[in-house]
């Protein structure tokens, strides 16, 4: 093997050798908005991992005296009808969203990428079952089959995980067995069989990696659905129980009757739920730029 | 595999083919019941010996291809036998036919889609390697190294991604990874067709470098006469399934004794314009290999065409020593 330090020959030929924040800087000139996206979702992870440093009061402490006070110097974003800080539920909710929809679309993906890869490599009769089974659910919006799912489990946390992924399933399932459909018919899969290569070890080394470009894309936008989701299960009374803050259920509580009186209780959860969903979606799209090694330079 | 022969008896040839038929059933409605048939190969037989090419060449549609995929068995074939140095593998189970995938490898034509693009070009050469065995990384990377050195690419390209290259360098990755398991025999499926001119004459002449060097096979299919005259030794001219001339280099294009084989080599165009020739210009289009015509497929093209060709197929019979032609009236 060669033994150029190939970094130290390119600096001697007069070549910009980038380091780590220089890749950094690059990145973000490169992809302004997915760094603004990036910015998003890790303000949004810090706040859920550091949500007690962060938080200026117990999310869950309640006071009849502070009930529905207005955004100010003590209670930042107001306070709600039981006197419970909104920043601090905010924050707090922060933790509930980011687990439900990272959880929720990690659950969703596995499972839908091994559905997705069945039926679309192996194709014949496990396709065609497989199809329908999707197609069943898919009939289904989003929102109702995950109510389905969030009704018959039970509201938890980990119900509400359970009930998005397999609402999930079917999307993602569909856009790898489309990917899978095109990519197993491939020169590059045949030569792979050509060597003697086993069917299992094609499908994840030369087929999985070709559909990771949608994927990624569908994923992120998922994040942002399965958040929406929760808030919407949570709006239902379906999805995280009490006490736990949620952002639905934060917005479910005051919508109909504060929105008037107290718009503060609808607007900042609102706005956390955009913000959340903004930032997954331009990181995604960022993301599977960068991960194209065709995009690279 | 029995590499040493008894002393006397001839080595059995690297490829021979027998027959090979292969039929894609059209399949209709919800039970999916087969509703026909694509004659795609329909009783192909051919041999080659070590060091041979042999040039495939027909129209676009007649089963060329589909013959270089069913003697790798990245098709099955519907009936006919495939012997690889002896053995047949017509019908091995996948499994039993590991040993055998390491004696014949394949050259796509395009050099875009025969490529992961999510994978470097060390990795695309060395894959093979590892599927047979080789887990030892720097050894592994040492034989990638060789081969990228032996096929004109420079070992520091080990890592980058296809896109970064040419397609003629695309297609020399592939020849590397053709020849990473040392095969006997290699499939060229059309390899130089999607690359510019003077880009073609430097992979043929290093797959006949590489010939000569390691006593390569080739079965090289092509659509295109003069890259076919260059490099194969004999040629089998197929139509519509059937191959219906099979002779050496010289003869085929000196004495073609086929009616088809004379209207493809007419159709060559000659860099003099002061040569006039005999023009044969074949009308009409190619039948569907679905429903094929009675009789000698190309009958219905045929401006000899007489009753007899209507209703009998030909035999592909010995019209002179070496010489192969399926037609009537030879």
């Amino acid at each position: 093997m060669s033994t150029i330090d190939h970094d130290a020959e390119l600096l001697r030929a007069g070549a910009h050798v980038r380091g780590a924040w220089g890749t950094a800087g690059f990145l973000i000139r490169r992809y302004p908005l997915g760094a603004a996206g990036a910015v998003i979702v890790i303000v949004f992870v810090l706040a859920a991992l550091l949500a007690n440093v962060v938080a200026t009061f117990d999310p869950t402490a309640t006071s009849s005296r502070n009930s529905l006070t207005p955004p100010g110097s003590v209670y930042w974003l107001g306070a709600d009808f039981m006197g419970r800080d909104v920043f601090s539920r905010i924050v707090h909710g922060a933790r509930i969203s980011l687990a439900v929809s990272v959880g929720a679309t990690a659950l969703g993906c596995a499972a839908g990428i091994i559905v997705g890869l069945m039926s679309g490599y192996l194709g014949g009769w496990v396709d065609l079952v497989v199809q329908r089974i999707m197609d069943i659910m898919q009939a289904l919006p989003l929102l109702v089959m995950a109510l389905v799912m969030a009704a018959s489990l039970g509201p938890s946390l980990q119900n509400t995980i359970i009930a998005i992924a397999i609402a999930l399933v079917p999307n993602i399932a569909r856009v790898i067995r489309s990917s899978t459909l095109s990519l197993r018919e491939q020169p590059f899969v045949e030569a792979a069989r050509a060597t003697g290569m086993s069917e299992l070890r094609i499908a994840v080394r030369h087929v999985l990696p070709n559909t990771l470009a949608p994927l990624i894309v569908l994923a992120t936008a998922q994040l942002g659905s399965a958040i929406l989701t929760e808030a919407s299960l949570s709006f239902l009374g379906l999805g995280v129980p009490e006490p736990h803050p949620s952002w639905g259920r934060m917005l479910s509580e005051s919508a109909a009757e504060y929105i008037r009186t107290a718009p503060w209780l609808v607007i900042f959860p609102g706005i956390a739920i955009s913000l959340a969903v903004f930032g997954t979606n331009l990181l995604g799209d960022a993301l599977r730029d960068m991960l194209d090694p065709r995009e690279r330079t | 595999m029995p590499d040493a022969m008894a002393p006397g008896t001839p080595a059995p040839p690297v490829l021979e083919v027998r027959d090979l038929k292969k039929h894609f059933p059209i399949r209709k409605g919800l039970l999916r019941r087969a509703a026909g048939h694509v004659f795609a190969v329909d009783g192909v037989s051919f041999t080659i010996a070590e060091g041979e090419t042999l040039g495939l060449v027909g129209e676009s549609g007649c089963g060329k291809s589909t013959v270089g995929r069913t003697v790798l068995r990245l098709i099955d074939p519907t009936s006919g036998s495939i012997h690889v140095g002896g053995q047949d593998i017509s019908r091995l189970p996948r499994k039993a036919l590991r040993p055998w995938r390491r004696q014949m490898q394949i050259i796509f034509q395009d050099p875009f889609s025969s490529l992961n693009p999510r994978m470097t070009a060390g990795e695309i050469v060395g894959e093979p390697l590892l599927v047979h065995g080789a887990h030892a990384t720097s050894a592994r990377r040492d034989a990638v190294a060789a081969l990228f050195e032996r096929v004109g690419l420079r070992r520091a390209q080990m890592d980058s991604y296809p896109h970064q290259f040419s397609g003629g360098q695309r297609q020399r990755i592939g020849i590397a990874r053709a020849l990473a398991l040392n095969p006997r025999l290699i499939i060229g499926d059309e390899p130089v067709s999607a690359l510019d001119v003077s880009i073609q004459a430097q992979v043929i002449n290093l797959l006949m470098d590489l010939q000569r060097e390691r006593r390569l096979s080739y079965l090289f299919i092509s659509h295109n006469l003069a890259v076919v005259e260059h490099i194969s030794h004999r040629i089998a001219v197929m139509y519509l399934g059937r191959i219906v001339e099979y002779t050496d280099k010289k003869t085929l294009f000196t004495n073609p004794q086929h009616p088809y084989t004379e209207a493809l080599l007419s159709a060559v165009p000659v860099p003099d314009p002061a040569i006039k020739r005999k023009k044969l210009v074949v009308q009409g289009d190619v039948p569907s290999p679905v429903k094929p015509p009675p009789g000698c497929h190309f009958h219905p093209r045929c401006p000899y065409a007489v009753d007899r060709c209507r209703a009998e197929a030909p035999a592909l019979r010995e019209i002179a020593p070496g010489h192969l032609a399926a037609c009537h009236l030879r």
